[in-house]
C-alpha cells in the first residue's frame, strides 16, 4: 500500500500533488489500492482495469519525465459508467446481455477524457441499461451507499456516485435521461450535472432513450465537475444531435459563482416541485434544506420569486411512455446475433426461438417492463393515445419553461424528493422507484441543463438542490451550484464531503 | 403445385388489372447512408462495415448529404413536391440481416411526393401518378450455406454479410394504375425503363439490374370489367429485370383469374417471382402483417432542405430522356418507331453519345443495334456492359468514312477494342488492318485472279458482266480482306472488260 493517499483530495489538489512530484503511477495505485479495500463491500465497480490503468499512468509519467505534451488532465484517474463503450475493455450496461463483450471502439467522450491525459480506473456499476433510480437493477451487483451501507446510492449512475463519494475515484462520469446523474449525486453529497441536450457527444453512449440520454460530471465539487465537462462537451460530428457550439465557459462561472458574484440573478423556485400543494411524497428534511438554501441565494443579492409550471405535473407519465418507447427500439439489437450474449443455438431452435431465448435470458425483469410498455405504446391503434400524447405533454413542459425564463435566470428545486431509501425498499413498487424522478424529469424532457449540488443532510443523509437553465446555458447552472457550495462550505468549515468520515459503506 | 392459369387475351373480355409499382434503387454514392464505409459492390463479406452498419451497441447514425441531394433531384425530376422539413423513422421488426433491430427509413413524412411520369406504350402515352419518393438503408445480404438451393430451406446455417447494410436506398411509390388494360404488362415495363433512363441521365445510380441496384415490387390486382371497387392486390417483390415486371404482371393477371373464376378470392400477400418458369409462388402473407411500430427517428435531426437549394438543384438538372428524346429525334431525322427501337434497346445514351462523338446518326444507330447489339446478345450482356466506349464506336465510322478501313476490317478491328488491345486506331495500326491502295501487291494480286481463272474472264468477255464478282472475291481472298472491293473492281474492270 502506498503511503500516499490522494483519495479523499479533490481534483486541484490531486493536480498540486502531480506537480509536487507524486506520479501518476503513484496516485491510480492509491485509488487500486482503496477499490481492492472497500469495493468488496461497496459494490461500485463492474471491471476495475487494473493493470491497463497502472500502464497509462506510466505512460503518462514517463511523457512527463520527457517532457512531453501532456494533456491538461494527465495523469488523473476517472472512472466510467459501464454505458459508455471503451475499446477493448469489457462494457455490460449493466446487463447480462453483454456480459464478456469487448467494443472495438471508444465512445467520444472515452476518446476525449484519454486525449486529456486521463487514466481510466474501471467501469462502474448501474442500473441495467440505466433503467432505474437505485442501481438494483443492476444484472450483476447492488451498490451500496457510502453514507449508509444500507441504502441505495441513487440510479441509475449509481455506481459512479459511490466510487466518487467513497473515495473510489476523483471523479466519473455518469449519464442521465430522466436524472441519472442529478439523483444518484444528490443521494451521495455529489455535484452532478446534465448537460444541454446535445452539449456532450453521445456516441458510444449505449442508448436507453436517444431524446433524453445525456452524459455529464459526477465530483466532489463543482469546479471539478466544470473541470470534466470542459473535457468532454462539445460538438461531435459522429453525433447528428450534438450541437455545433463553443462550449460554454464553465470553469470561469464557477469562479464568479464561488466569489459569490450573484447580484441581480432571478431565481425562480418551481411552485409544483414541492411547493404549495405539492409536497406529497417529499421527506420535510428535504423541503427544509431546499428552503433554506434558496433563502442563502436570497441572501446573497438574488432576485427569488416562486414559478408555476403546471405541466410538470404530467412529465412523469410522459416520461414514463417516451423512454420506454425508444428503448424498446433501441433494444432490438440485442437478440444474440452479432456480440453478447446467444442462447439456445444448439440446432434444435429455430432463429426467432434463438432470438427469444436470448433477449429472455439477457435482460432482467425492468428492462423487459419497458420493452413491453414501449412496445405497446407505439403500437398500430395506440400510437396517438400513448406516443403522441407524450410528445404533445413534452412540448407544454418546453413551453412552460420558455414562459419561466422570460422571468427568470434559473429555476430551481430538490433533486429528489426523498433522501437515500433502504436496499429494496421499492424493489416490488415500481411506481414509488419511478417517482424518485419527479424533479429531475422536466428539465430531461425538456433537453435542459441542470446541475444538482449538495446543500446539507436530512436524517444524516445528503440532500441536493437542483438548478435548471435554459439551453445552453450550463454556466448558470454552474454559477449558482459555485455559490451555494462555497457559502455552505464556509459557513460548515469543511467540504461537503468532509462530512462523510467513514467513507467504506461498510456496515457500522 | 403449378397454379391454374386463364389465357391472357380471354381474361380481358371479363376482368380488368390495376398495378402499382415500389421501385427501390440502391443510390451510387461514395459511402453508405449514415456511416463512412465504401459501397463499392462484390467486396469481401464484411469488409465495409463498422461499429454504425453493424448496429454495435453506442453507435449513431450521420446522415450522407449526397444521398438526400440525390434524392430530392429524382423528386424533382419526377415532378415531386419537395418537404421544406421531414424527419427519418424507425421501422421496427427483427431479422439477422436488419443490424439494428429496425430500419431507418420514411414514415409518413417522406422527402417528395405528388409527382408523375408519364410513358408511352405502342404510341399511347400513360401518365404514372408517382405516390412518393423517400429514402431509407438498405439491409444485410444473407447468405444459406449447406443446401443444394441457396434457401434457407434445407441449409445447414447461415452467414450474413452487412457489406449492402446501410447502403442508400431511394423508394419510389406510384399511386395505382387504373385503365392500362391489355397493356398494363408493357406499361408496368414502360415504367420501370423510362425510370431507369432518368436515373442513369441523373448519374445518381449505375441501375444494374442484375446487381441489384433497382429491384421492383409490383403490385397487381384484378377487377370484373365496370366494378367501381378494384380487387384484393398482390405484391410480387424484388422482380429485377424489365422483362420479369413484365411477365410477373402478366401472370399474376393469369392466376388471379383463374383464382376470381373458380369463385374464390385473392389473397393479400406477397409472392416471389422465379425467373426460370415465369411463375410466382407465395410468401409472407400481409393478413398476418408485423406491426412495424414506426416512429421518428430520434437519433437524427431532420431534413429541412433550403428552398434556394432546391431551386439550384432543379435548376441544375441535366436533360431528362424524354425531352431528348423529342430533341434527338428532331436532330437525327430517324423514323419514330426506330426511334422506339433504340429506346427500349436501351441504347439511346450509347446512340446519342457516339453522335456527340462525330459519327453519324445513321453510323450511330446501324452500329449499336447491329453488330454491336449481335455480339451483347451472345454474351449475353447489356450493351452498356461491353468494353466499348461511344467514343470508339465513332472512331471506327470515322475510319470507315475515311475508307481507312472497310466494314469488314472494321469488324475485326472491333475484335480488338473488345480484347482490350486499345482504341480502333491503335488496333488497326497494330493488326495492320487498313485498306490496301492500289499497290504493287495488290496490282500482283489482280492479275493473279485474272490469269487463275480464264473461263471466268471469258464470262466476263462475253457479257456476264456479274461474273466479274467471282475474280473480286478471288482478289479479297488473296489479300485476307485488307483489300477495298470497289478498287479492286474497279482494277478488274480496268483489265478485263476494256481489254
Amino acid at each position: 500500500m502506498s503511503t500516499l493517499d490522494p483519495t479523499s483530495l479533490d481534483v486541484p489538489a490531486i493536480q498540486a500533488l502531480l506537480a509536487a512530484g507524486a506520479t501518476a503511477v503513484d496516485v491510480t495505485q492509491a485509488y487500486l489500492d482503496r477499490i481492492d479495500a472497500v469495493d468488496g463491500g461497496l459494490g461500485a465497480y463492474l471491471h476495475v482495469a487494473g493493470e491497463a490503468a497502472l500502464a497509462r499512468a506510466a505512460e503518462v509519467d514517463a511523457a512527463r519525465a520527457a517532457g512531453g505534451e501532456l494533456g491538461p488532465l494527465a495523469g488523473l484517474p476517472v472512472a466510467l459508467k459501464d454505458v459508455f463503450v471503451t475499446e477493448g475493455v469489457p462494457t455490460t450496461s449493466g446487463s447480462r446481455i453483454l456480459e464478456g463483450w469487448r467494443p472495438p471502439y471508444d465512445a467520444t467522450v472515452a476518446a476525449r477524457l484519454k486525449a486529456a491525459g486521463t487514466v481510466v480506473l474501471g467501469k462502474t456499476n448501474m442500473d441495467e441499461f440505466a433503467m432505474g433510480s437505485s442501481t438494483e437493477n443492476s444484472a450483476y451487483r447492488p451498490t451500496r451507499n457510502p453514507w449508509d451501507p444500507d441504502r441505495i446510492p441513487g440510479g441509475s449512475s449509481g455506481g459512479s456516485s459511490a466510487a466518487v463519494a467513497g473515495g473510489l475515484a476523483p471523479w466519473a462520469l455518469g449519464t442521465d435521461t430522466g436524472g441519472s446523474i442529478r439523483q444518484p449525486a444528490a443521494m451521495t453529497g455529489l455535484v452532478g450535472h446534465k448537460p444541454t441536450y446535445g452539449g456532450v457527444s453521445r456516441y458510444g453512449l449505449i442508448a436507453f432513450s436517444s431524446s433524453l440520454d445525456q452524459a455529464g460530471p459526477m465530483a466532489r465539487t463543482v469546479l471539478d465537475a466544470a473541470v470534466l465537462h470542459e473535457a468532454i462537451g462539445g460538438y461531435d460530428p459522429r453525433d447528428s444531435t450534438s450541437i455545433d457550439a463553443p462550449v460554454p465557459v464553465l470553469v470561469k462561472a464557477t469562479g464568479e459563482g464561488a466569489r459569490g458574484e450573484l447580484a441581480g440573478l432571478r431565481v425562480g423556485v418551481v411552485r409544483e416541485l414541492g411547493g404549495d400543494g405539492h409536497t406529497d411524497g417529499y421527506d420535510a428534511g428535504v423541503l427544509d434544506r431546499v428552503r433554506e438554501t434558496v433563502e442563502l441565494l436570497a441572501g446573497m443579492g438574488a432576485e427569488v420569486r416562486e414559478v408555476s409550471c403546471p405541466a410538470f405535473d404530467l412529465a412523469l407519465p410522459a416520461y414514463y411512455l417516451i423512454a420506454p418507447s425508444e428503448a424498446s427500439s433501441n433494444l432490438a439489437r440485442f437478440e444474440g446475433m452479432r456480440f453478447g450474449l446467444r442462447v439456445g443455438d444448439d440446432g434444435s431452435h429455430s432463429l426467432e426461438e434463438v432470438m427469444s431465448l436470448t433477449r429472455e435470458q439477457g435482460f432482467g425483469p425492468e428492462v423487459k417492463r419497458r420493452i413491453v410498455l414501449g412496445t405497446y405504446a407505439l403500437s398500430a391503434g395506440y400510437y396517438d393515445a400513448y406516443y403522441g400524447q407524450a410528445q404533445k405533454v413534452r412540448s407544454l413542459i418546453t413551453r412552460d419553461f420558455t414562459a419561466a425564463f422570460d422571468d427568470v435566470d434559473v429555476l430551481v428545486s430538490p433533486t429528489s424528493p426523498t433522501v437515500a431509501w433502504p436496499i429494496g425498499a421499492r424493489v416490488d413498487d415500481p411506481l414509488a422507484m419511478y417517482a424518485a424522478d419527479l424533479c429531475t424529469l422536466p428539465a430531461s424532457l425538456a433537453g435542459l441543463p441542470a446541475i444538482s449540488v449538495p446543500c446539507g443532510l436530512s436524517e444524516g443523509l445528503p440532500v441536493g438542490f437542483q438548478v435548471m437553465a435554459p439551453a445552453l446555458a450550463d454556466d448558470r447552472c454552474y454559477r449558482v451550484a459555485a455559490a451555494v457550495e462555497a457559502a455552505l462550505d464556509a459557513a460548515r468549515g469543511a467540504r461537503f464531503l468532509d462530512q462523510l468520515t467513514d467513507r467504506t459503506g461498510a456496515p457500522a | 403445385m403449378s397454379d391454374t392459369l386463364v389465357e391472357f387475351d380471354e381474361l380481358l373480355t371479363r376482368y380488368e388489372p390495376v398495378i402499382g409499382l415500389e421501385t427501390h434503387v440502391e443510390l451510387g454514392t461514395a459511402s453508405k447512408m449514415f456511416c463512412g464505409c465504401s459501397t463499392t459492390f462484390g467486396a469481401e463479406p464484411n469488409t465495409q462495415t463498422c461499429p454504425v452498419c453493424l448496429g454495435l451497441p453506442g453507435s449513431l447514425p450521420v446522415a450522407n448529404a449526397a444521398a438526400i441531394e440525390a434524392t430530392i433531384r429524382i423528386g424533382l425530376a419526377l415532378g415531386c413536391r419537395i418537404a421544406s422539413w421531414c424527419r427519418f423513422a424507425r421501422k421496427n421488426y427483427f431479422y439477422p440481416d436488419i443490424p439494428k433491430g429496425f430500419q431507418t427509413s420514411q414514415y409518413d413524412e417522406p422527402l417528395c411526393t405528388a409527382g408523375h411520369l408519364d410513358v408511352e406504350v405502342d404510341g399511347e402515352t400513360y401518365r404514372v401518378e408517382i405516390e412518393r419518393v423517400h429514402l431509407e438503408e438498405d439491409t444485410g445480404k444473407n447468405l444459406h450455406v449447406g443446401g443444394s438451393t441457396g434457401r434457407i430451406h434445407g441449409a445447414s446455417h447461415s452467414l450474413v454479410d452487412f457489406n449492402r447494410a446501410g447502403i442508400p436506398l431511394v423508394e419510389i411509390v406510384t399511386r395505382p394504375i387504373p385503365g392500362a388494360g391489355a397493356k398494363a404488362p408493357e406499361v408496368a415495363r414502360a415504367y420501370v425503363t423510362e425510370l431507369r433512363e432518368i436515373l442513369l441521365a441523373l448519374g445518381v445510380s449505375e441501375v444494374r439490374m442484375e446487381q441489384g441496384n433497382l429491384r421492383s415490387d409490383v403490385n397487381t390486382s384484378l377487377n370484373p370489367i365496370g366494378d367501381l371497387e378494384w380487387g384484393t392486390r398482390t405484391e410480387t417483390k424484388n422482380v429485377n429485370s424489365l422483362r420479369s415486371v413484365e411477365r410477373a404482371v402478366r401472370y399474376e393477371m393469369r392466376r388471379q383469374a383463374a383464382v376470381l373464376d373458380a369463385g374464390s378470392r385473392v389473397f393479400q400477400e406477397t409472392r416471389h417471382f422465379h425467373e426460370d418458369t415465369g411463375s410466382t409462388s407465395p410468401g409472407r402473407s400481409k393478413e398476418e402483417a408485423t406491426d412495424y411500430r414506426y416512429f421518428p427517428e430520434p437519433d437524427l435531426v431532420p431534413v429541412a432542405p433550403d428552398a434556394a437549394w432546391v431551386a439550384e438543384l432543379a435548376a441544375g438538372l441535366p436533360e431528362l430522356p424524354a425531352a431528348r428524346r423529342v430533341r434527338l429525334l428532331e436532330e437525327w431525322g430517324l423514323p419514330a418507331t426506330e426511334m422506339a427501337w433504340l429506346v427500349n434497346a436501351g441504347a439511346l445514351g450509347l446512340v446519342s453519345d457516339t453522335v456527340a462523338a462525330g459519327a453519324t446518326p445513321a453510323d450511330a444507330r446501324k452500329w449499336w443495334l447491329g453488330e454491336l447489339a449481335r455480339r451483347a446478345n451472345d454474351a449475353g450482356v447489356e450493351l452498356t456492359e461491353l468494353a466499348v466506349t461511344p467514343q470508339q464506336v465513332a472512331e471506327l465510322t470515322r475510319l470507315v468514312a475515311e475508307g481507312t478501313v472497310n466494314d469488314q476490317l472494321a469488324r475485326q478491328a472491333l475484335d480488338g477494342v473488345l480484347a482490350g488491345e486499345g482504341d480502333p486506331k491503335q488496333v488497326v495500326e497494330a493488326r495492320g488492318l487498313a485498306v490496301m491502295g492500289e499497290s504493287d501487291e495488290l496490282v500482283a494480286a489482280v492479275e493473279a485472279a485474272i490469269a487463275g481463272a480464264p473461263d471466268v474472264v471469258a464470262k466476263v468477255q462475253g457479257g456476264k458482266v456479274q461474273a466479274l464478282g467471282a475474280l473480286v472475291g478471288a482478289v479479297m481472298k488473296a489479300t485476307r480482306g485488307k483489300a477495298d472491293a470497289a478498287t479492286v473492281k474497279r482494277m478488274l474492270e480496268e483489265r478485263v472488260v476494256s481489254s
